[in-house]
């Protein structure tokens, strides 16, 4: 992380856009897992996902960006009660390895 | 002393004088809500613009925080800001004056001092300026109009300094000052106008092609670097006020310093203050003096950042100091003047110190009440102590 003599005065931004540079998953309490198996990639989680923290591609969801997902659980949320593919598991359960 | 530049002596009061000197910068954007005593320093401006004098975008907002967060979006979008307020309208300013100050606006605010309520009341004291010590603005505070005009036009380029680029308080009192007609030396407008240069920000929200984001959320992982630059910005400040008044000096033969040493070189008895006071002071440190009394003022002009180095400087012949406040900060071991001046003895000059508390609400100072003060420091020098380290000047008892 950068000291102070390397910051912008004022604590401004000068480079446009760079809110994915920032961090945010060690916020997590509860993380969001997916069951591959049980997701029929209709979507939901990705459209409602405040962090656009649900990875997709060719349609498809492909992961869970845990380095900006917060934990919210707005996808477990959103996920259709018949699929119910996403599980909101305390953080505490993973071990340090698996921490992200 | 004459000015070496053209000018004019014109007799004004107080908020006329920081009116002409924002006629002369002519910022680009004010923005100002009324307050007893500063309202016919803003009365006198808002007719400049629309006279069409100036060519400032006046911004007439319902509320001083509305002022001041006025006056940092304009700040931010890489315009020269000016301000006033009074009192109750500074306390509510203030989550703004910490913003503006963290987020490096030079903003120039005149502070017409005073007290602050309640009981309600409009005259002088420095209970606004001085709760507000800690916003990281620097202030200078004025001893008559003539200086009230100097500094506001010193304030535009000491706050516009790359190595600062902080606010700046002018600070002028209430109703002695601000209402009070004097002889004033006004520069000839070009004079002015190329003493204060132009603006050019370091960044500027308009900019579109280098797009940038002001304010933005900052916690426990970068929260204390960005304060860091703020501490380093007002010790440059010390650096840069005095070649700003080397400048200023040339062109008119007032030269200010941070402190001003009224016959204290030889003086074993010393009053700091700051202020109109300062005015009653020297007429009292002359009467004294043609008694021969060895007595002399320290009056302070810059009071953020506090110039500590010349205080010690100016006291270390001294017998017996003592520290006039124009406000109390309650609970504590003395007025907010006074705790400065202590701690920045502490460890290099033991002389017995003590406070005054005088002329709250605007309750006049006479010269009696300062000589009281220094009647009563021939004792303090003799016993070198005092079990009341805190007096008060003029209230009853």
């Amino acid at each position: 992380m950068k000291g102070w003599k390397q910051l912008a005065i004022g604590g401004r931004i000068e480079e446009a856009g760079n809110s994915a540079c920032y961090e945010t998953g060690s916020w997590r309490t509860f993380r969001p897992v997916r069951d591959e198996s049980k997701c029929t990639h209709c979507l939901r989680c990705w459209i409602w996902c405040p962090d656009s923290a649900i990875k997709v591609k060719d349609g498809k969801i492909v992961g869970i960006d845990l380095d900006h997902c917060k934990g919210c659980g707005i996808c477990a949320e959103v996920c259709p009660p018949k699929v119910h593919a996403i599980e909101m598991v305390e953080e505490s359960q993973f071990s340090e390895k698996e921490k992200k | 002393m004459k000015s070496v530049a053209k000018c004019k002596v014109v007799a004004v009061t107080g908020n006329d004088a920081v009116a002409e000197a924002m006629r002369q910068v002519d910022p680009d954007v004010v923005a100002a809500y009324p307050i007893t005593p500063q309202t016919e320093l803003m009365h006198r401006f808002a007719e400049f613009v629309a006279d069409g004098i100036v060519k400032t975008e006046f911004v007439l907002v319902e509320s001083e925080h509305s002022a001041m967060s006025a006056a940092v979006g304009a700040s931010a979008a890489g315009a020269r800001v000016m301000t006033a307020t009074s009192a109750n309208g500074l306390a509510l300013m203030w989550e703004i004056l910490y913003i503006a100050a963290s987020t490096r606006c030079p903003i120039v605010m005149a502070v017409v001092n005073r007290a602050l309520s309640a009981p309600i009341n409009i005259h002088c004291d420095h209970s606004d300026s001085m709760g507000a010590r800690d916003a990281g603005w620097i202030h200078l505070h004025c001893e008559n109009s003539q200086e009230a005009y100097d500094n506001t036009l010193q304030a535009v380029r000491i706050a516009e300094n790359r190595d600062v680029l902080l606010p700046v308080m002018v600070c002028l009192d209430g109703f002695i000052l601000s209402h009070t007609l004097e002889a004033v030396e006004i520069l000839d407008d070009d004079v002015a106008r190329e003493f204060v240069g132009e603006f050019r920000p370091v960044h500027n929200l308009l900019d579109v092609e280098n797009p940038i984001t002001f304010g933005p959320l900052d916690f426990h992982d970068y929260y204390f670097e960005h304060k860091i630059p703020e501490i380093v910005a007002m010790e440059n400040a010390k650096r840069v006020i005095d070649e700003v008044a080397q400048e200023y000096a040339r062109l008119t033969g007032r030269h200010y310093q941070k402190v001003e040493k009224y016959r204290t070189d030889d003086a074993e008895r010393i009053v700091i203050a700051l202020g109109s006071t300062c005015g009653t002071a020297k007429a009292v440190v002359d009467e004294l003096r043609d008694k021969g009394e060895s007595v002399g003022l320290l009056k302070i002009r810059v009071f953020r950042p506090f110039p500590y180095e010349e205080i010690r400087q100016a006291l270390k012949n001294a017998k017996s100091v003592a520290v006039l406040d124009r406000s109390m900060s309650f609970g504590a071991q003395g007025g907010p003047v006074f705790l400065e001046v202590k701690a920045a003895l502490y460890n290099h000059l033991d002389v017995p110190l003590k406070n005054y508390i005088y002329g709250l609400g605007g309750r006049n100072v006479s010269p009696s009440q300062i000589k009281v003060a220094f009647e009563e420091l021939k004792h303090l020098a003799k016993e070198g102590t005092t079990s009341d380290q805190i007096g008060f000047l003029g209230v009853r008892e």
